[in-house]
C-alpha cells in the first residue's frame, strides 16, 4: 500500500513538472501509465530519483474524499486557499495528499460504492480510509443519521461559525437527535420562472409583482391554467415541474411509525396535477426530456417552469439563438410556495485523521465572507451566506440578463428564508421517485388513483423491506 | 426444359428482388442509428435541447475539444477498455474452446455431470451474483483492479456451449485421432489443429465478448474506482451525472461516438473470418 | 467409432481433465461460491435499511412464500415472455432468410460482405445510448410523431411510453435490431462449416434454392439453432437492460414492461440478499424447465455430449 502511494506521489511529481510546460491533456494520460506499474518502478526510482522521493514522504498522511461527480473538486481547487492540484484526481494541502474518489450516480452507483466504504471502514488501511464525503439532500439523511457521519461540533465548529448559513441547508444534515452532520456551500432556493411574452399577452403585464397575483397560491394558480390555455398556452411544461414545490412543504414525514403515509400536500399535488393534465394544461415528461425542455423556446408555448438560480443561468439554453433565455424573455417571481432544488453537502466520516483539515475545508467553503463572494462571482453559485447574497440583492447593478436585467436574488433571498425542511425522514428518496412514477400512471390515465396508490406502496416496500402501509 | 428454365429465372429475379429489398431495409434499420449518433454529436448541448433535426450542425470539433480539455482522462480510458476487452476476448474463447476440447474428444467419468452443470450454470442471471461477487472481491483485496473484470471470463458457460456446438457440427473426432496416431501430444493437437479449425467460432464470440466488455458498465463501475483506471462506459456515466456547471450532452454524443469507433475498427478487422468466407469445409475430406 | 479403439483412447481421457481445470478452478472461484451464497441467503431475512444491517434471520420458505403468494412474479414472467417472443420470432426469421440468401448459391447477391457487416453493427451501441437515441426519435415532439403528425396518420401526438403495446413494441423492436445480427452471424458461421460440396451436388441433381436451405442447412445447422434458441431464451429471460433505461426502471405503464430481472434489480437496493436470492432461485427453476422444454421440442437427446 505504502509503496504504491509512493508511486503515486513520485508520479504526480513528475507530471507536476510535465504540465508546468505542458498542457491538460499530457497530466490526464501520464500518471496512469506511471500508477498502473507502481510496483515495479518505484523502488529503483527511490533510489535514483532523491528529490522527488523527498517531495512524496513530505506527505504525511491521506484525505480521501468520494463524491459523484466533479463540483466540490473544482471548487477545492479553485477556492481553498493551498490546495495544490497534481492531477485529475489527486492534489496536496500542505503535508496532506488529497485523493478523489468518484463514482458516477448512474444505477445508484456511488451510494453502493459509499455504502461498501463505510461498512468496511474498520478495516482499511489508515491512508486508504474514507475521511469525507459529498452528499444530496434526497439521501442525505441515510448517512446522516448513522454513527458513520461526525457530528459538525465535534470537529469544532461552533454555532457562531454557521450562523449566516440558511437554516433549510442545516434541517436537511440534522440527524434524528439534532446533531448537524453536515454543511453546504450551496443554497439552491427556487422561483417560478414565468415567460413575459406570454405574461404581457395574457395578463397585459409581464411586471414580476402583477404576475405573482397570478400564481400566489395553488387555487390561482390552477384558475390562470385555464386562462392561459385559452391563448394557447400550457402553464406548466410536466406535471413534475411542481412536484419539489408541494414535497417541500409537506406538514409530515414520509415514514411515521415505520407505516408509510402520504401527506395532505402530496395529495394536493396529485388532485392539481391531474385536473391540469385532464384539461391538457400541462404534459407528464420526465424533467430534462427533449419534450420537457421544449417550452425554452417561443414555439414550445409553455407559461413557467419552477427552478433555481442555476437553472435560470445553465439550463435553459442561454446560449442559443431563438431562445426565450437568449432574448432575456424569462421573469421570475416568488411563486405559490417556497422550495429550492440541487445543493451538495460535505460530510465527515467517523475516524477520520485528518479532522482539523476537514474541519478548516468546511469552514473556509461554507462560512468564509470573502471565499463565498469569490464562489459566487466566479462560478455563479448562490452561496449559503446570508449577508453576502442578501448584499447582492441590493447590488443594483446586478441583473440576470437571461431575465431581462431582473434581479432576482431578493426574491431567491427571500425563498431561501421560507424553506421549512423540518419532515424530511430517511426514506425521502425512494418514496418521492416512486410517487411521481406511479402517479404518472394515474394522470396518463392508465390506472384509477388507489391503483397508482398501491403501486406506490409496492414500489416502496421493494426498496425499503421494513415499511408497512 | 427451356420453359422450365424461364420460369426458374424469373423466379431468381424476383427472389434476388425481394431480397435485395429486405436487405435494403435491414441497412437502412442498422445504419441510421450512426447517422443520429453523429447528428447529435455535431451539436451543441443548447441545440440538443431543441430536440431532434435530420441535419447536422457545426459543433462537432468544439464538442471534441471541449471534451479533451476537460478533466476525465478519456484517451487513458480508451486504452482501459481496450486492454480489458482484448484480454476477456482472448481468454474467454481460448478457454472456452479447451473446456468444449475436453467434453467434446474425451470420455471420462463425471464428463456427463460437468457439461450439464456448466448449461444450467448459464441459465443463473448474472445479475444476483454480482452482490455475493463484490463481496468476494473485497475479501480478497481485488477491488480497483482488474483482476475481478479479465479472469472470470475464463469461466464462461455461453461460450463454452456455443464452441461445443460448433464443434459437433464441424470437428470429427476422427482428425484428433489422426493426430494422434501422427504421435501428436494433447496439447499440440489442440493448439495446433483443433484452434486453427475453430476460427470462425473463434473470431465471432471473440467478437461478441469484446462488445460485451466493452460496453459493459455495471460491474465496472462497482469495482473501479480510480479516474485513470477507469473504463470508457464508466467515464461517459460520469459526463452524464456531471453538476449543472459541466453538464453537456453535445460531449457526451462526442464521446459515445468517440468510444463507437474502436469497437467498429476490431469489429472490421475480425469480421474477415466470418464474412470472408474462410472454407472449413476442406478438411473434412 | 471411438469405441473400437477404446483401449487406446483411455489413456488420454486424463486429458479431458486437465483441460477442465482452467474453467472450473476459475468458475468455483469466482461463480460458484457467490452462487452458494445467494441460493443460502434466500432462506434468511437479511437486507440493509440504509447503513444498517436487519438479519440475517432464518426464516425458512418464507421469502419464496411471499414472492409466489403476491402473484406478481407471474405477471413478470409473462411481461417478459411475451416482448421476448416479440423480439425473436422476427429475429430468426429475418436471421434464417438471410443466411439462406447468403449461403444460396444460385441467387448470387452482390454485396454481401457489405450486408453480412453491417447487420452487426447495431450491437457495437451500448444498450444506454441507444435508449437515449430512442427517447430522441420517439418523444411526444420528436421526429416519428412529426412524420405521423403530418401524414395525417394521427391527429395527435402518441404517447409513446405511456400505452402498454407500444412500450413493449419498442422494446422488442430495440432488442431485434441489436440482435438480429448476431443470431445471423452465429447462424452463418455454422453455414460456414457445411460442406460446399454438399450444395453443388444438390444442385446437380435439381433440387431448388428451398429444397436446399429444409433438407440440407437445416439439419446440419441444428446444433448451432439449438445453442441460439436456448441461449436466447436464457438471454430473453434474463432481459434488464433495454426496458430499464427505456422506462426509466419503472416498467411503465404500469409495469406491464418490468421485467423478472428488472424486479430482481429492485431488491438489489436495499441489498436484500433474501428475496433477491428466492428471486434468483426461482427464475432459474423457471429458466431449467423452460431450456428443458426447448431441448425436447428439437428433440436433441445429446445435449450433454454424446
Amino acid at each position: 500500500m505504502k509503496r504504491k502511494w509512493l508511486a503515486l506521489g513520485l508520479s504526480a511529481v513528475m507530471v507536476s513538472g510535465l504540465a508546468a510546460c505542458g498542457g491538460g491533456a499530457a497530466s490526464s494520460t501520464a500518471p496512469a501509465a506511471e500508477s498502473t506499474k507502481a510496483e515495479s518502478t518505484a523502488p529503483a526510482a527511490e533510489s535514483t530519483k532523491a528529490e522527488s522521493t523527498a517531495a512524496a514522504e513530505g506527505t504525511t498522511s491521506t484525505l480521501n474524499i468520494y463524491c459523484w461527480n466533479e463540483e466540490f473538486k473544482t471548487r477545492l481547487e479553485d477556492h481553498y486557499p493551498g490546495y495544490e492540484k497534481i492531477d485529475a484526481t489527486h492534489g496536496k494541502i500542505g503535508d496532506v495528499a488529497v485523493n478523489f474518489n468518484i463514482t458516477p450516480n448512474t444505477d445508484n452507483a456511488y451510494q453502493n460504492n459509499l455504502d461498501e466504504t463505510l461498512l468496511n471502514m474498520d478495516s482499511a488501511a489508515a491512508d486508504s480510509k474514507i475521511d469525507m464525503f459529498l452528499v444530496e439532500a434526497d439521501y442525505a439523511l441515510k448517512y446522516v443519521d448513522t454513527d458513520y457521519t461526525m457530528n459538525v461540533k465535534d470537529l469544532g465548529i461552533t454555532d457562531e461559525d454557521i450562523s449566516k448559513q440558511y437554516k433549510y441547508t442545516q434541517d436537511i444534515v440534522t440527524d434524528s437527535n439534532g446533531n448537524l452532520k453536515g454543511l453546504s456551500w450551496q443554497g439552491c432556493p427556487g422561483v417560478l420562472i414565468y415567460n413575459r411574452e406570454a405574461a404581457k399577452e395574457v395578463f397585459g403585464s409581464d411586471d414580476p409583482a402583477t404576475v405573482q397575483e397570478y400564481v400566489k397560491d395553488w387555487d390561482t394558480f390552477a384558475k390562470t391554467a385555464d386562462t392561459l390555455k385559452e391563448k394557447g398556452y400550457n402553464i406548466l411544461s410536466s406535471v413534475n415541474d411542481s412536484y419539489r414545490v408541494f414535497s417541500n412543504n409537506v406538514s409530515g414525514k414520509w415514514v411515521q411509525d415505520g407505516k408509510i403515509v402520504v401527506d395532505p400536500a402530496l395529495v394536493n399535488w396529485v388532485d392539481n396535477s391531474k385536473a391540469l393534465v385532464e384539461k391538457e394544461e400541462t404534459g407528464t415528461h420526465a424533467l430534462w426530456s427533449d419534450d420537457w425542455s421544449k417550452g425554452f423556446y417561443p414555439d414550445g408555448k409553455v407559461f413557467c417552469y419552477f427552478g433555481p438560480a442555476w437553472m435560470i443561468d445553465f439550463s435553459m439554453a442561454a446560449d442559443t439563438e431563438g431562445s426565450i433565455a437568449n432574448a432575456g424573455g424569462w421573469g421570475a417571481t416568488v411563486g405559490p410556495q417556497g422550495f429550492f432544488w440541487g445543493g451538495t453537502w460535505i460530510c465527515a466520516a467517523k475516524d477520520t485523521d485528518n479532522a482539523d483539515l476537514i474541519k478548516d475545508i468546511m469552514l473556509k467553503l461554507t462560512c468564509d465572507d470573502e471565499v463565498m463572494k469569490e464562489i459566487v462571482t466566479k462560478d455563479n453559485d448562490f452561496v449559503n451566506n446570508k449577508p453576502v447574497m442578501e448584499a447582492m440583492a441590493k447590488d443594483e447593478s446586478y441583473g440576470d440578463a437571461v431575465l431581462g436585467g431582473q434581479n432576482a436574488l431578493a426574491m431567491f433571498c427571500e425563498g431561501a428564508d421560507k424553506i421549512d425542511l423540518s419532515n424530511l425522514s430517511n426514506y425521502d428518496q425512494g418514496c418521492n421517485e416512486e410517487f411521481q412514477n406511479a402517479m404518472k400512471n394515474y394522470f396518463e390515465g392508465g390506472m384509477s388513483y388507489e391503483e397508482a396508490l398501491n403501486l406506490f406502496y409496492k414500489a416502496v416496500v421493494e426498496k425499503y423491506p421494513e415499511l408497512s402501509y | 426444359m427451356t420453359e422450365n428454365k424461364t420460369s426458374k429465372g424469373m423466379n431468381i429475379h424476383g427472389r434476388r428482388a425481394i431480397a435485395y429489398i429486405v436487405l435494403g431495409i435491414m441497412t437502412f434499420l442498422c445504419l441510421v442509428w450512426f447517422y443520429i449518433l453523429f447528428i447529435n454529436a455535431t451539436r451543441s448541448h443548447a441545440e440538443l435541447t431543441k430536440g431532434f433535426t435530420p441535419l447536422p450542425s457545426t459543433h462537432l470539433i468544439d464538442n471534441f475539444n471541449n471534451l479533451l480539455a476537460g478533466t476525465l482522462p478519456v484517451i487513458r480510458g480508451m486504452l482501459n477498455s481496450l486492454f480489458v476487452s482484448v484480454a476477456c476476448a482472448a481468454l474467454c474463447t481460448y478457454f472456452s474452446t479447451m473446456t468444449a476440447y475436453a467434453i467434446h474428444v474425451y470420455d471420462f467419468a463425471g464428463k456427463k455431470f460437468i457439461s450439464t452443470f456448466i448449461l444450467a450454470v448459464m441459465m443463473i442471471p448474472t445479475q444476483v451474483t454480482v452482490l455475493g461477487f463484490l463481496q468476494l472481491i473485497g475479501k480478497m483485496g481485488l477491488d480497483d483492479s482488474y483482476v475481478p473484470l479479465i479472469v472470470p471470463a475464463i469461466a464462461a458457460p455461453v461460450t463454452y456451449f456455443y464452441m461445443k456446438q460448433y464443434m459437433e457440427s464441424t470437428l470429427p473426432l476422427s482428425l484428433v485421432e489422426s493426430a494422434r496416431i501422427d504421435g501428436a501430444n494433447e496439447f499440440y493437437t489442440f493448439n495446433k489443429i483443433v484452434l486453427p479449425l475453430m476460427k470462425p467460432a473463434i473470431s465471432v464470440q471473440a467478437i461478441f465478448t469484446f462488445v460485451s466488455n466493452w460496453n459493459n458498465y455495471f460491474t465496472p463501475a462497482l469495482i473501479l474506482h480510480t479516474d485513470t483506471k477507469k473504463t470508457l462506459p464508466i467515464l461517459i456515466a460520469q459526463l452524464r451525472s456531471a453538476d449543472w456547471l459541466k453538464f453537456d450532452m453535445g460531449q457526451v454524443y462526442v464521446m459515445i461516438a468517440f468510444s463507437i469507433f474502436p469497437v467498429i475498427v476490431v469489429y472490421l478487422i475480425l469480421s474477415k473470418y466470418i464474412v470472408g468466407g474462410v472454407a472449413v469445409g476442406a478438411v473434412k475430406g | 467409432m471411438n469405441k473400437v479403439k477404446r483401449g487406446k483412447v483411455v489413456s488420454y481421457n486424463r486429458w479431458g481433465y486437465i483441460f477442465l481445470i482452467p474453467f472450473v478452478v476459475v468458475y468455483v472461484v469466482f461463480q460458484l461460491i457467490p452462487l452458494c451464497s445467494t441460493v443460502y441467503n434466500s432462506f434468511f431475512e437479511n437486507y440493509r435499511s440504509g447503513l444498517t444491517q436487519i438479519g440475517p434471520n432464518f426464516v425458512g420458505l418464507g421469502n419464496y412464500q411471499k414472492l409466489l403468494s403476491d402473484g406478481d412474479i407471474w405477471q413478470y414472467l409473462k411481461n417478459t415472455m411475451i416482448m421476448w417472443v416479440m423480439g425473436f420470432v422476427p429475429q430468426i426469421v429475418v436471421s434464417l432468410l438471410l443466411g439462406a440468401w447468403f449461403s444460396d448459391p444460385s441467387l448470387r447477391l452482390k454485396g454481401q460482405r457489405f450486408f453480412k457487416t453491417v447487420i452487426y453493427l447495431p450491437n457495437l451501441i451500448m444498450a444506454s445510448a441507444f435508449s437515449m437515441l430512442f427517447f430522441t426519435l420517439f418523444a411526444d415532439t420528436g421526429p416519428v410523431n412529426s412524420i405521423l403528425l403530418q401524414t395525417g396518420v394521427i391527429s395527435k401526438a402518441y404517447k409513446f411510453m405511456s400505452h402498454i403495446w407500444s412500450t413493449r413494441t419498442l422494446v422488442a423492436f430495440m432488442n431485434f435490431i441489436m440482435w438480429f445480427g448476431n443470431t445471423t452471424i452465429l447462424l452463418m458461421a455454422g453455414m460456414m462449416g457445411i460442406d460446399t460440396s454438399l450444395y453443388e451436388a444438390a444442385q446437380v441433381d435439381g433440387a431448388t434454392a428451398t429444397q436446399i436451405f429444409y433438407k440440407i442447412t437445416l439439419p446440419l445447422l441444428r446444433p448451432i439453432l439449438i445453442y441460439v434458441m436456448v441461449t436466447s431464451l436464457i438471454g430473453g429471460l434474463q432481459m434488464f437492460d433495454v426496458p430499464q433505461i427505456l422506462t426509466n426502471g419503472t416498467g411503465d405503464p404500469g409495469r406491464t414492461s418490468m421485467t423478472l430481472i428488472m424486479f430482481l434489480n429492485k431488491h438489489l437496493f436495499s441489498k436484500n440478499y433474501g428475496m433477491g436470492g428466492a428471486l434468483s432461485v426461482l427464475l432459474f427453476i423457471i429458466t431449467g424447465v423452460l431450456s428443458l422444454i426447448v431441448f425436447r421440442m428439437s428433440g436433441d437427446n445429446n445435449k450433454d455430449g454424446r
